[in-house]
């Protein structure tokens, strides 16, 4: 298995937690007396499942398994692979924090990091496209 | 990678780059607010995400992937009708919404969307099958 699949997998894996325990403070609401700012995780715990978990787990596998892209440059461009799970996770982390601490905090900045979040999974998301196209080869 | 599931994995790719987009353009809305109508992409951004990459590329890595009959994958008419079927109902259930369009468009859309998954289904069922069945 490729280190950058083993990058993806293992930190699709800590997601997959994460989602869960976000998903778990979420249900935890009406019986417990929690903080606030939990009541702004509901997209956070959805995201951390589909992107973190479900969208990383797929790139991590595809990067392995796909057909070749060429007996030279078989998996593609490694450089854009880690490009994609830096920019994803980086955007993904950035929308943990940011979009909940919106929800109680006035400050300017947690909307600029949202800004900044959407365009690093949305980068993310265009490079992997980007290296898989060429590997979904008819034989 | 055999035809069809080329077909599934590129039109998977194709809403993943359409689902990213839409989704980058509403967090960065709730960021720093653009445009109201901004919002009116949610239902096309889940539609697209979970049936146009998720399910569809289930669909074509599975029937590259799961076992054959010697060289053959069976029966090929449903994995193309669930092609067919599936596409035609997300972009059935997105316009249906977005048109705000009768009741019935959106439901026809997840109608082709159920027929997608079953013609998916009846091609699968006998490829998902014990390794002796594959030596004999």
């Amino acid at each position: 298995m490729p280190h950058i699949t083993r990058l993806f997998i293992k930190t699709s894996l800590l997601y997959l937690v994460a989602a869960l325990l976000a998903g778990l403070l979420l249900m935890l609401r009406p019986l417990v007396d929690l903080p606030v700012i939990v009541g702004g995780l509901s997209p956070v715990y959805f995201h951390l499942f589909m992107v973190g978990w479900v969208m990383q787990l797929i790139v991590g596998v595809a990067y392995w398994m796909f057909p070749k892209w060429s007996k030279t440059r078989p998996r593609g461009y490694d450089a854009l692979a880690l490009a994609t799970f830096w920019l994803l996770n980086t955007g993904l982390l950035l929308r943990v924090v940011a979009e909940p601490a919106q929800t109680v905090s006035a400050w300017a900045g947690w909307g600029w990091l949202l800004v900044a979040a959407a365009t690093l999974q949305w980068l993310a998301g265009l490079a992997f496209v980007a290296n898989t196209w060429p590997r979904v080869k008819e034989k | 990678m055999p035809r069809l599931s080329a077909w599934f994995v590129r039109a998977a790719l194709s809403y993943l780059t359409l689902g990213f987009t839409f989704g980058a353009l509403m967090l960065a809305n709730k960021g720093i607010p653009l445009h109201p109508l901004l919002w009116r992409l949610l239902p096309a951004h889940i539609e697209f995400l979970l049936f146009g990459w998720t399910v569809q590329l289930a669909f074509g890595v599975a029937f590259w992937i799961l076992p054959r009959w010697q060289t053959q994958r069976g029966d090929l008419r449903p994995a193309w009708a669930a092609f067919i079927l599936l596409n035609g109902g997300i972009w059935l259930v997105v316009l249906g919404g977005w048109s705000n369009g009768p009741a019935w468009w959106l439901a026809a859309g997840r109608l082709l969307e159920v027929a997608a998954m079953a013609a998916f289904a009846v091609h699968a069922w006998p490829r998902v099958k014990p390794w002796v069945e594959e030596t004999k």
